[in-house]
């Protein structure tokens, strides 16, 4: 026993100049992934109602595991404040916020892609006027973030931040650069599907989220234990964009199309409601 | 109240912020409802912990409130932010060791007799979709004994939702996402 200790820490084994080396491997983390999802078809087939979010307890995603509620949700009626969302407008945002590639002096190195939607509620009502920001890294797989230590080089014409007022069917389109894939420190050889991240918000303010949109394609989904948060098939399929020759243009950038539904208003069906007394 | 109808459309799902949101979601007096200089207006300060009593730093909060007087306005420039327009609107990204800072003013009752609260929502690396919670404001015993969601509660659940008002008129409200201390976060009707 004692020979095994002293070759354990000896710097002959990879593992102590690599800490990675120690942390889970991909099969381990598919493995677990695999069995939530097959616990949770099981359940669906039993009759539980599909799941539309991530599970907020998701061990293979290791980052989660002190930071999400033990506790249920607690069911509440919303309530006053909880009924109406901040008005954003022009004044908030400039057009040319929605052009990425457009910020600095040059061209950003990749593919130029345009990605255009609608912002929809839970009763496919369009969400207009409303802000929409989006980040992402570049086509490397670089933030410009100071954390972001990836060596991978930063595009000196590329932040990768943009922003946009829906219009009034509740329409977006930003155009920007194809986002690349990159390492992160989960487990051993962790890589992210390529993503943009867009934050929304609705006529509510319960209806505020940040999600993350895909590719088609990627080879990466089935590994990625944040895409596979969400345990069901269908909702993990609503944040992939869906190729769009119609927003492709000629000689200049290929399109896809996303649609986003954010949760219900509650302030329709309450007032409606209020109205019939 | 009756059941709330169900949905059209099946929402898209959320996603956790990830860790690199901090040059793109900030913004300049993001955390200013109010310049400091105004005379009514407050600090709303406090941490976020995880499940070890830790610090978490990398976690942007939302705050969304009626103004002094219990109007709920609908005013945009909150990305402006010239000043003179109050928006009841303000973000922040925390700093490195957990702690936020927002300066606005104490929400007034939006119905007469009605506990005021400061809408609360939470992102951060770690977390796979956005928390939402209430600050109330401690003073109004009596609206808060009346209160429905608190009174739905057991004591110590509740104390998680009543902010601390400090001696300089600050209110300190820490999170808990986990532990014994463990803050109530909020699901609304037709999420699903």
């Amino acid at each position: 026993m004692s020979t095994e200790t002293t070759k354990d820490e000896s710097f002959e084994n990879s593992h102590v100049l690599d800490p990675a080396a120690t942390a889970d491997s991909q099969e381990k983390i598919t493995d677990e992934i695999t069995s939530i999802h097959e616990a949770y078809r099981q359940e669906v087939v039993s009759g539980k109602k599909a799941e539309t979010q991530p599970r907020i307890n998701f061990a293979p995603y290791r980052s989660s595991l002190l930071r999400h509620p033990t506790k249920n949700l607690h069911h509440v009626d919303p309530e006053t404040i909880e009924l109406y969302s901040p008005a954003f407008g022009q004044r908030d945002v400039h057009a040319l916020e929605s052009d990425l590639t457009i910020q600095h002096n040059g061209e950003p190195i990749g593919e130029r892609i345009v990605v255009a939607g609608r912002v929809l509620d839970g009763d496919g009502r369009p969400v207009a006027g409303q802000l929409v920001e989006i980040w992402q890294a570049n086509a490397a797989g670089r933030y410009i973030h100071k954390r972001d230590q990836h060596p991978a080089p930063i595009d000196p014409n590329f932040t990768g931040v943009g922003r946009a007022i829906t219009g009034p069917n509740g329409e977006y389109s930003f155009t920007t650069i194809k986002p690349a894939p990159y390492p992160w420190k989960n487990h051993h050889n962790a890589w992210r599907p390529a993503h943009i991240h867009f934050s929304l918000f609705g006529t509510d303010f319960t209806q505020r989220m940040i999600t993350q949109m895909y590719f088609p394609g990627d080879p990466l989904f089935s590994l990625d234990p944040i895409y596979q948060a969400i345990t069901d098939a269908d909702a993990r399929d609503r944040l992939v964009a869906t190729y769009d020759h119609s927003i492709t243009s000629h000689e200049w950038a290929t399109g896809y199309n996303w649609d986003i539904v954010l949760t219900g208003s509650n302030r329709t069906w309450m007032e409606d409601e209020e109205g019939d007394h | 109240m009756s059941q709330a109808p169900e949905l059209k459309l099946a929402p898209t799902p959320g996603q956790t912020i990830g860790p690199f949101y901090g040059y793109a979601l900030p913004f300049e007096k993001d955390n200013e409802l109010v310049n400091q200089a105004n005379p009514n207006s407050i600090r709303l300060h406090g941490v976020i912990t995880d499940g070890k009593g830790e610090v978490i730093p990398d976690a942007l909060l939302e705050i969304w409130q009626a103004d002094e007087n219990g109007n709920v306005v609908s005013r945009d420039g909150s990305l402006v932010r010239d000043g003179y327009t109050f928006t009841g609107w303000g973000r922040t990204a925390v700093d490195n060791v957990g702690h936020y800072t927002f300066t606005t003013v104490n929400p007034g009752a939006t119905e007469d007799g009605k506990a005021p609260f400061i809408m609360l929502t939470v992102f951060a690396r770690g977390l796979l979709n956005r928390l939402f919670t209430r600050i109330y404001l401690p003073e109004d015993t009596q609206a808060l004994a009346n209160d429905p969601l608190l009174s739905s509660l057991t004591e110590a659940q509740r104390k998680t939702l009543i902010a601390t008002r400090e001696e300089d008129g600050s209110l300190r409200f820490d999170i808990h996402l986990q532990g014994e201390d463990e803050t109530v976060f909020l699901a609304y009707p037709r999420e699903s």
